[in-house]
């Protein structure tokens, strides 16, 4: 095999522009970990570099070793962990073999790390004040004074209100969002040169994940440090970062600029990555993009290209002979791949790609591969089907009403449990869903979806309102008659792990819902689990398998196919993608419109991340602290947003595309959500609202009507109400 | 390896190249990772062929070591080790190596039985406690503090005074009384788990409370309770030596350790070494092999810790 890269290969591409200083340089980092019967190679000779001032974007499914790349460059990896070959310079020193003491005053010193969850990242039983000015003492030798005067400059820095009456607070007395603002205060206190950022928004809802990203992105500019922004999520990358490595199976497979990788990717990788994300302005109709399989097991990574099993592309080539790192050439921009049959630019999706269509135009731009790549013609990288069944009536009459739920938590104090408030998780909200059909609930955390899912499915009851299933009144049936009523009813959970029995094989976990409402002999029961496995795509073997052996996807899947084994006429399904890989979401997306168009059943989709619920759902509500504010199809919702809130939701949701990211202009959502405990008065969006006005506290806004099946509640909405009819319609 | 051959081998023959879903791959069973993970522990392993041997010792032993456990032989009290009987006789003309042997029976019998006893009724009241919740909750525990604060071993006493001393009767007294910590602990873990999602989705199938117990709850908290046994062994087997040395415990000519410990005691200034070194070893390494194997299972067992 020849490749006219090979000698430039030789003679090193990455070494970058000598002329400008690399304030962190990684050459050649492998990183091994040990684990008690194999080793798992979680980094393989990455090689990458960050130029002070600069955000280095690492994107990856999990498990591709971007955050071992992290832990390896603080010296942070674990029990086991090794970094086995390559150096890692930090401003010309190198830190590879560095003595623990040494290594202790470069950490969190001249390198820092912020975490994904803020919550265990902070000691419960420090103050917050003394967690940042700890830093400080240690590295700077400050007295206890200075430190905790710096820890307040630091904190105001990071945007918390009122820094200096907030230094005695515990991490426990503030909001999510608060906190990941004191953690990245603690890494910033002494100033340093590389920030490392691992997945620092991931724990975060979408509205404070928009104003960290710009705070950090602030910051980096500000104190021109040189920040390493680790994430799984392209729409993250692409308004924050200068440029993006993407990792796969513990190597770099593609290193550009930002805007140059999303428009000109050549690794197939990247662009299965990029087309799997479920967008906005997608068309229901169609099936997502997904990637197929799982990333690699690293403890005996394949041989040959290591995306070769998962990629349509691949040839016998990618099999045996693992591509390079290397330059595409030609460009203004430096761009690098590895990649034997490059593709070249995102996937259009509003086009049917042609498999050969794509060879020609690989061989065409990049013109880099041999002739034989270029002759086998490779087929199209994922599938694309249009054959989505339309079986929705949007004249189906309704299924499940839900009418005028309150339901409220007593919080409780002293010896007599006397009850001293209520947490107001659901207050008035009402709307139905028709056959058939699928009713999304978004919102930020704490606006009480969660617990309207919870309600309707008899796993709580209401304090007032009623849930209706087809005539039959849920909300009042108790015992023998709930429980046998309950096979109509069926939940899909967020965590597939934790929903699924640990201690049960998969085919005890099917056939439970089976036995319990005593369907069908021993033999119908097997046969319908059987069925029930082929329609998710798992195989037979399965049936012995316990859930801790399968990934993610897979039980989401196993989930999914317990919830349908009753034949349900509606399920709910709370957050059913939000804990999966981006590749993987998309799977279980289309295998969850599949099996609607099937079975007929509906869904009740909860979910946090607006373009899911878009993708999934015909009518959706937004619902902000227990009040739903707006009710719409996904189209009134995307296009004709009446509610501020609705407008401001949609602004903050990370689009994958550098040029729409980067000119939003923060408009975002300002400020967190208030407690339910004791809500605004009038419209409860006013304390987080841009149009907020005194009638806004004073009166508490009615739906309206916006058009056909279109209502909000607000007094000042971006669209004309349709008649002044000030009807409180409920769809 | 296996993971990976299954990941980059062909589609099964019959249908699509994979399932949607994807392979399964070829991981081993929680059974097997969890013996796995056992037996790399060497003091664990070490605790269980000691405790095997003992019970080989006790149980087969009289069988290739016929020695009279029924008459005593008052002509030969108290000899020393020597031809006829390699540990020396008791005060009674019992021959010491069948003597530790027959009560070797009786104490591992007595306390494998308590064990099991206290389980049992300790890990449905504690998975009853945890999943009630509220005041019913509240009153089942209030009862365990009442219990725990009742000197037990006095009412062992009462009770086996009362009533003849054999095995069932000991262990059902010893069982009875000890149920009290394997309930706190299988509540703990009822408390943490009932809020699981999987028990969510059980009742959202319409499970009742007798299920959501028998086939969620308790098989989840076994880990902890299967750790709990071993360690109930070892204390039932300490609790029948105190009974036994205080004179209470199985009934004459029968015997268990803690009453042959009596005896040896009180020969203590006679020089009779025979009569305690023995029995007192042989309980101290009992105890420890049970404790070792409880400390492994709870590692082996523990998924959340388990190495992959």
């Amino acid at each position: 095999m020849t490749n006219i890269f090979e000698s430039e290969a030789a003679a090193g591409t990455r070494q970058g522009d000598p002329s400008v200083e690399h304030v962190l340089e990684i050459t050649n980092l492998t990183t091994h970990i040990e684990l008690s019967r194999s080793t798992v190679q979680a980094v393989g000779g990455v090689s990458l570099f960050l130029k002070p001032g600069e955000t280095l974007g690492l994107v990856g499914e999990s498990g591709c070793g971007k955050s071992m790349t992290g832990l390896s460059i603080m010296g942070l990896l674990p029990v086991g962990g090794k970094i086995v070959e390559g150096s890692v310079k930090l401003a010309g020193r190198e830190l590879v073999g560095l003595p623990a003491h040494q290594m202790r005053q470069i950490r969190g010193n001249e390198i820092a790390m912020v975490f994904q969850d803020p919550l265990t990242s902070l000691d419960p039983t420090k103050t917050i004040g003394d967690q940042v000015a700890e830093g400080v003492r240690l590295h700077r030798g400050a007295s206890k004074k200075q430190a905790l005067d710096r820890a307040a400059e630091v904190l105001g820095l990071v945007g918390l209100p009122r820094p200096k009456e907030r230094l005695d607070d515990y991490p426990h007395q503030l909001s999510g969002g608060l906190r990941q603002r004191v953690v990245i205060a603690i890494a910033l206190a002494c100033e340093p040169k590389v920030l490392i950022a691992d997945e620092p928004t991931t724990a975060l809802d979408v509205t404070i994940q928009a104003q960290i990203l710009d705070l950090l992105s602030d910051l980096k500019d500000r104190l021109g440090m040189a920040m390493l922004l680790v994430t799984h999520d392209m729409g993250v990358v692409a308004g924050h970062t200068d440029r993006i490595d993407v990792m796969y199976a513990g190597r770099i497979v593609e290193s550009t600029e930002t805007e140059s990788l999303f428009e000109h990717m050549h690794h197939p990788y990247t662009r299965a990555l990029l087309g799997s994300i479920p967008r906005l302005e997608q068309d229901n109709a169609e099936r997502l993009y997904s990637i197929a399989g799982l990333p690699p097991d690293l403890a005996s990574p394949p041989e040959g290209c290591r995306f070769a099993a998962r990629c349509a592309l691949a040839t016998d080539q990618c099999r045996v002979d693992e591509p390079k790192l290397l330059s595409a050439g030609g460009g203004v921009v430096e761009h690098e791949f590895a990649c034997w049959h490059p593709v070249d630019g995102p996937l259009d999706l509003h086009k049917l790609t042609d498999a050969e269509a794509l060879g020609a135009d690989v061989a065409a731009t990049i013109g880099t591969d041999d002739e034989e790549g270029a002759e086998q013609a490779p087929p199209s990288i994922v599938v694309r089907e249009r054959d989505m069944v339309q079986l929705r009536s949007a004249e189906s009459e309704a299924l499940l009403v839900v009418d005028n739920l309150v339901k409220e938590f007593p919080i409780t104090a002293g010896i007599l449990q006397r009850k001293v408030g209520s947490v107001k998780a659901v207050s008035g909200v009402s709307f139905a869903v028709g056959t058939g059909r699928t009713f999304g609930l978004v919102g930020e955390s704490g606006c009480g979806k969660t617990t309207i899912g919870r309600v309707i499915v008899a796993l709580e009851k209401p304090n007032e309102g009623k849930v209706t299933l087809s005539g039959v009144q849920i909300s009042e049936m108790r015992g023998r008659k709930l429980r046998t009523n309950r096979r109509d009813l069926q939940m899909m959970f967020q965590d597939p792990y934790a929903s699924l029995d640990p201690r049960m094989r998969v085919g005890s976990i099917l056939r439970e819902p089976l036995q319990v409402q005593g369907v069908g002999s021993a033999g119908q029961q097997m046969s319908r689990i059987h069925d029930m496995l082929d329609e998710v795509g798992l195989p037979r073997t399965a049936l012995e398998r316990f859930p801790h052996e399968f990934s993610g996807g897979q039980r989401q899947r196993i989930g999914l196919a317990r919830a349908l084994m009753l034949n349900p006429r509606l399920i709910v399904a709370d957050e059913p993608v939000s804990a999966l890989d981006v590749s993987i979401r998309a799977q279980v997306l289309n295998l969850m419109r599949r099996l609607q168009a099937e079975h007929g059943m509906s869904y009740v989709v909860i979910s946090h991340d607006l373009a899911v619920v878009k993708y999934l759902a015909d009518e959706i509500g937004v619902m902000y602290l227990g009040k739903m504010v707006e009710v719409g199809n996904g189209d009134d919702i995307y296009h004709r947003p009446a509610h501020p809130y609705t407008a401001g939701l949609i602004n903050t949701i990370p689009i994958p595309d550098p040029r729409v990211e980067k000119a939003k202009d923060g408009a975002a959502i300002k400020g967190e959500i208030p407690s339910p405990i004791d809500p605004p008065s009038g419209c409860r969006f006013r304390t987080r609202c841009p149009l907020a006005q005194d009638k806004c506290a004073s009166e508490e806004p009615a739906l309206r009507s916006f058009g056909p099946g279109h209502v909000a509640a607000c007094h000042f909405p971006l669209q004309t109400p349709v008649a002044e009819t000030t009807t409180a319609v409920s769809v | 390896m296996a993971t990976l051959d299954s990941y980059t081998k062909a589609a099964p023959p019959s249908k699509e190249p994979l399932p949607e879903g994807g392979e399964v791959g070829a991981v081993q069973s929680g059974w097997k990772l969890g013996v796995r993970e056992f037996m790399s522990n060497k003091l664990a392993t070490a605790g269980l062929v000691v405790l095997v041997l003992l019970v080989l010792f006790t149980f087969l032993g009289p069988i290739f070591y016929h020695s009279d456990q029924l008459n005593s032989n008052l002509l030969n009290t108290d000899q020393g080790p020597g031809a006829g009987f390699p540990l020396g006789t008791d005060g009674n003309g019992f021959d010491v190596l069948g003597r530790l042997m027959k009560g070797g029976q009786t104490s591992l019998e007595i306390g494998f039985f308590a064990a099991l006893i206290a389980t049992i009724i300790g890990t449905l009241y504690g998975a009853i406690a945890g999943l009630a919740g509220g005041i019913v909750d509240a009153v089942m525990m209030r009862i365990i503090d009442v219990l725990l604060a009742i000197p037990f071993l006095f009412i062992i006493l009462i009770v086996s005074v009362r009533y003849s001393s054999n095995v069932t009767s000991l262990s059902i007294v010893l069982g009875v009384f000890s149920w009290l910590i394997p309930a706190r602990l299988v509540r703990g873990e009822v408390l943490t788990l009932r809020v699981r999602d999987f028990v969510s989705a059980a009742r959202v199938m319409g499970a009742n409370r007798s299920r959501l117990v028998l086939r969620h709850l308790v098989p989840n908290a076994l880990g902890t309770v299967i750790v709990n046994i071993t360690f109930q062994v070892a204390d039932a087997i300490l609790a029948l030596s105190a009974l036994g040395f205080l004179g209470f415990g199985v009934q004459y000519p029968g015997t268990d350790w803690g009453d042959q410990l009596f005896d040896g005691a009180g020969n203590l200034n006679n020089g009779y070494w025979w009569l305690i070194y023995p029995v007192g070893v042989l309980l101290i390494v009992t105890v420890m092999a049970c404790n070792l194997i409880g400390d492994a299972l709870r590692d082996a067992l523990d998924v959340r810790l388990r190495r992959r």
